[in-house]
């Protein structure tokens, strides 16, 4: 048990650390809101497709299906770790840098894109067969039937997100590699490498409550949503 | 009468399962619906009748096009669908509503929005839509229904949204795939009714595809006879009884 006196000492060192404490608040932040918001877009298109592309549905073409998943899968077979290292020319080339959170933000962009399409895809399979056929015998256009089945499979989709963002706050934590920074960077730096526990503990709650929070907005959301 | 549905030699094939081969190895075609002719009158209600495989909703399917037919013409009230681009074949759709065995209703919309819907999708204006939706769940008898979810409703209630939503943009055709199927006698019963009522009302061509003889002796004018994939005749049903002549219509419609 932490005496009164250990605890205060182990409080003043993280205070200590505020102002990095705060970045690394911020630089999460950063990461995790352009790279769901990209992967949401990226990820959505790429599922919708897939999904459309596949046998029985209206586009279906085992060319464009096995080109998508093909894709998909070299993609999501890289370990992010790697990843970011791979499209380091490629961040440079689009923010002008390799390094720090924005350029992290585009990997894990990437990463969560691909990751998400297969979730999208998996969703959009839910949705039965007839629902797409009723709206197909009343005459309505590709797009709009594809607004359907969107519609349909919102409470998966919005579960899915949940999945995605908290997948992306722990792919974070390997962006320090690329000086992303971050909690998770901040947690290697001051909780591993300089043994300071107390930073490794405070970041590890401070992360577990966020998760919870994240799972806790979706399922929240899924329910409200579902009227099945 | 005018001829309001002309089927003219349609067939349709499938293929089948993949480990099924023909004797020289080829993957198997499987025939659903051999060469068939078929004349349809406006105002008529027509049964498509037979047992499980004998091609029924295939040909069902044939007439909006959801399934496309290998050979031959679908005839809707003068229009060779066969010939159309997809986008006049979207169009020629919003002229035949379509109502199934599972209901197939949008679960995450109220009842007022499934119908609202087809509306909004056929180009409805939408300033009239709240009130034709309004009116077609009195013709179904849903009006206080209106804000509730699919999952709310029961079988027959779910069934009656499916009929609201295909005869809101007034469709000159109502193809209805075995409607009944999943309900139960007494909703069964409630259900033709309201088909009847709407068939004399709005003047719409019903299609109906069912294995149940009571339903075509209830509710159609005639019905046509399918065995794999054969028309066999196309019966008058007259005083509840199906007039089948040939040896296997009439053992088809002998009630069991």
């Amino acid at each position: 048990m932490l005496t009164g006196t250990e605890l205060s000492a182990s409080i003043d060192k993280l205070l200590v650390l505020r102002k990095e404490i705060v970045s690394a608040f911020i630089d999460t932040f950063v990461m995790l809101g352009i790279s769901t918001t990209v992967a949401i877009v990226i990820g959505g298109l790429f599922g919708v497709f897939l999904f459309l592309s596949s046998d029985r549905q209206f586009l279906q073409n085992k060319t464009l299906y096995g080109l998508l998943g093909g894709i998909t899968n070299f993609m999501r077979a890289f370990p992010f770790v790697i990843l970011m290292i791979a499209m380091s020319p490629f961040t440079k080339a689009i923010v002008g840098t390799g390094i720090g959170p924005i350029a992290a933000s585009l990997v894990l962009a990437i990463a969560g894109s691909f990751y998400f399409a297969r979730l999208v895809e998996q969703n959009l399979r839910e949705v039965p067969r007839g629902i797409i056929e009723a709206t197909e015998s009343m005459g309505a256009r590709p797009f709009t039937i594809i607004k359907v089945l969107l519609n349909e499979a919102r409470s998966g989709l919005v579960l899915s997100v949940t999945i995605l963002c908290i997948s992306l706050l722990s792919y974070s934590a390997a962006a320090g590699m690329i000086g992303g920074g971050g909690l998770g960077d901040l947690a290697i730096r001051y909780g591993y490498y300089r043994y300071q526990t107390e930073v490794m503990i405070f970041i590890v709650i401070v992360l577990s409550i966020m998760v919870v929070s994240i799972q806790a907005s979706g399922n929240w959301l899924a329910n409200r949503l579902d009227k099945r | 009468m005018n001829d309001m549905i002309v089927l003219n030699d349609v067939t349709k094939s499938f293929l089948s399962d993949r480990s099924i081969k023909d004797k020289d190895g080829k993957p198997h075609w499987f025939t659903a619906v051999e060469p068939t002719s078929l004349t349809i009158k406006q105002g008529e209600i027509f049964g498509l009748m037979g047992y499980s495989g004998a091609g029924k909703s295939t040909l069902l399917r044939l007439i909006n096009m959801l399934e496309r037919p290998d050979s031959g013409q679908v005839v809707i009230d003068g229009t060779d669908l066969t010939t159309l681009s997809a986008s006049e074949l979207r169009i020629a759709r919003h002229n035949i509503g379509m109502i199934f065995q599972q209901f197939n209703l949008m679960s995450n919309q109220t009842v007022f929005d499934n119908v609202a819907f087809n509306l909004k999708i056929s180009g409805y204006p939408s300033r009239d839509i709240h009130k034709r939706v309004m009116d077609c769940l009195a013709i179904v008898d849903l009006t206080d229904r209106a804000g509730h979810y699919p999952a709310q409703l029961s079988g027959g209630q779910k069934q009656r949204v499916g009929i609201a939503r295909a005869i809101a943009p007034s469709p000159k055709v109502l193809l209805a795939d075995e409607p009944t199927s999943a309900l139960d006698p007494a909703t069964t019963r409630s259900l033709l009714t309201c088909l009847r009522d709407i068939n004399e009302q709005l003047g719409v061509t019903i299609v109906i595809v069912t294995h149940e003889m009571s339903v075509i002796r209830r509710l159609c004018d005639r019905a046509a006879l399918l065995h794999q994939g054969q028309l066999l005749e196309v019966a008058d049903v007259r005083d509840g009884l199906i007039q089948a002549t040939t040896p296997i219509g009439k053992g088809l419609v002998v009630e069991d």
